[in-house]
């Protein structure tokens, strides 16, 4: 009893991380229209920031400042933001495939900055001995990943709150007729680059915060949990649970990561441990064929988009 | 404030060899419903385009209060007061017409998120505000029966009377409309040229494309008629039934 206590107290939190990445691409896809395919690289930088703000002092590597976790927190969402500003002014102008492209090429392009830049990231070995709040505070890991479990709940739950105050505004409905007719926004006083750069950068913000709530949950960061793989999880979350809506993004991210470990669970036991590897294979095709299920006969996830955009006009 | 509301000098635009627009001009006054006419082809819509910003002019200037404005993005233009709506309507067809016409306001509070979530107290008001501004304007256009609806659920006609209804929102200065009665049966025909009239008297200044020419004729003075790129003639109506360039270009083909 207690073990799957503690199993599902760690898949809650592994799973609303995610959904807090899954809340900043609904604010640039589900909102905004914006077809970012760096999730992963957004992420990256603020698992690194927080590791290189609250980490222990080594030789030889940069960071280590051992600051608080709120501080680290707040400095991955900084640090994701800023570079999304500068990703966003270089690559804003292009359409839909086309800032899929750039952006995908600039997560990769971070990744291996993580992997080979010693100095600043441990390169292939990452950094190990992120704190975590919680050991602190009480004994026993059942407790302290509770304890952590409640801290991402007032994240995911502060994140939901903030989104939503500005998703259903004036500025939600600016995002939505971006979306729809960029042309016509524009022609009638919107605009689109301020938007779409002001959407960006807060959902990559947002996306740096899930990094740093991983790294110091996992209490490591290695380039290698930044692959490609995480964007496709993450974009998969979002189409599952559905578009524009942040409770459907929350969803998303509860589903497929249940259905990522539960298929890595039952391949673990059904496969011979001398094809384990390539059993792993068979998560990304399974979580493929959700994503082709959902986009065949649910295209808008499992909650779709409402109708009214600014809380204001409800009647 | 003296001196024409709008002035088109020497406009030229190319398509790699094609002169769409050969150095137009003309200028507006203030509260006049200029009507601009021309067949197929003629360059009327390539002319809105670089006066809305949608496309820039190869040489020539546009001035809106004597403000040079052709140089900036269209919402830029659009927010110094001069609006147009689209030949073909461009709703944002998953929002709800009361939506399409309360995106309108320009410098609303809360449309910079942060304000969102530091002066709700202020969006709110606004809100308030700028519902019971677009709910008038949405019946003034005959739209209330369909205000809640989604915009992509709208007939062609009422397409056309939401175009209108957001740009009335801004206020504008001059409102551009690009076939207001293209494809809008009889009746609700009848409905758009007496609102053009009503909102003239009310001291709104149009220019509109039409090719109806009961709907140009009986509403537009003066008018202007362009073929080919150039302008052909700008003046009253009555006079460009006796250009004999008009009508050799345009007129003439019509009954």
């Amino acid at each position: 009893m207690i073990g799957v206590v503690s199993y599902l107290v760690f898949f809650l939190i592994l799973s609303l991380t995610f959904g807090v990445a899954v809340l900043g691409l609904n604010l640039q896809w589900g909102f905004t229209g914006l077809f970012n395919a760096g999730v992963a690289g957004f992420i990256a930088i603020g698992a690194y920031t927080m590791a290189i703000l609250t980490g222990p002092s080594r030789d030889a590597v940069f960071g280590g400042f051992e600051l608080p976790f709120v501080v680290g927190l707040a400095g991955a969402m900084i640090a994701s933001g800023i570079g999304a500003l500068f990703v966003g002014l270089a690559t804003l102008k292009l359409r839909h495939e086309y800032l899929a492209v750039a952006t995908f090429g600039i997560a990769v392009t971070i990744q291996l900055v993580c992997l080979n830049w010693e100095y600043l990231t441990g390169g292939t070995l990452g950094l190990i001995g992120i704190p975590n709040p919680t050991k602190a505070w009480a004994e026993g890991p059942l407790i302290q990943n509770s304890l952590y479990l409640a801290i991402v709940a007032i994240v995911v739950g502060l994140t939901i709150a903030a989104l939503e105050l500005i998703v259903k505004s004036p500025w939600g409905r600016m995002l939505k007729a971006i979306r729809e007719d960029e042309v016509a926004a524009a022609s009638l006083g919107k605009s689109p680059e301020r938007v779409r750069l002001e959407a960006f950068v807060l959902g990559c913000m947002i996306m740096g915060l899930s990094g740093a709530l991983y790294v110091s949950f996992i209490g490591y960061v290695s380039p290698w949990d930044f692959l490609p793989i995480l964007t496709f999880q993450i974009w998969t979350m979002l189409i599952v649970g559905g578009s524009a809506n942040n409770r459907g993004a929350l969803l998303g991210a509860l589903i497929v990561w249940g259905v990522w470990t539960m298929s890595g669970f039952v391949l673990s036991r059904v496969v011979p441990s001398e094809i384990q590897a390539r059993g792993g294979a068979m998560q990304a095709v399974l979580i493929g064929l959700i994503l082709v299920v959902t986009l065949l006969i649910r295209p808008r996830g499992l909650i779709g988009e409402e109708l009214q955009v600014s809380r204001h006009a409800r009647s | 404030m003296a001196g024409p509301l709008l002035q088109v000098r020497g406009v030229t635009k190319r398509f790699r060899g094609f002169t769409a627009v050969d150095s137009i001009s003309f200028e507006l006054p203030r509260g006049v419903i200029c009507g601009l006419i021309g067949p197929n082809g003629a360059g009327k819509t390539t002319l809105f385009n670089t006066m809305a910003g949608l496309m820039k002019p190869d040489s020539g200037e546009v001035l809106l209060e004597e403000v040079q404005i052709h140089t900036r993005p269209p919402h830029r233009i659009f927010a110094e007061g001069l609006a147009r709506t689209f030949q073909i309507p461009r709703p944002f067809p998953e929002m709800s017409v009361l939506e399409n016409v309360m995106l309108v306001p320009n410098r609303q509070s809360g449309e910079r998120f942060w304000n969102n979530w530091l002066r709700p107290g202020t969006v709110a008001r606004e809100e308030r505000e700028a519902r019971r501004r677009a709910e008038d304007i949405i019946e003034f256009c005959g739209l209330t029966q369909v205000g809640r609806d989604q915009s992509g659920t709208l007939s062609g006609g009422q397409l056309k009377l939401l175009e209108l209804a957001r740009v009335l929102m801004a206020d504008p200065k001059i409102i551009l409309l690009d076939e207001p009665a293209a494809g809008v049966n009889p009746t609700l025909m009848l409905t758009l040229v007496d609102k053009i009239k009503e909102l003239n008297a009310r001291g709104y200044t149009f220019l509109i494309i039409e090719h109806n020419m009961d709907v140009v004729m009986s509403v537009c003075d003066p008018i202007l008629v362009m073929a080919q790129g150039r302008l052909l003639y700008s003046g009253d109506p009555a006079g460009a039934r006796r250009d004999p360039a008009v009508l050799d270009a345009y007129l003439g083909d019509l009954p």
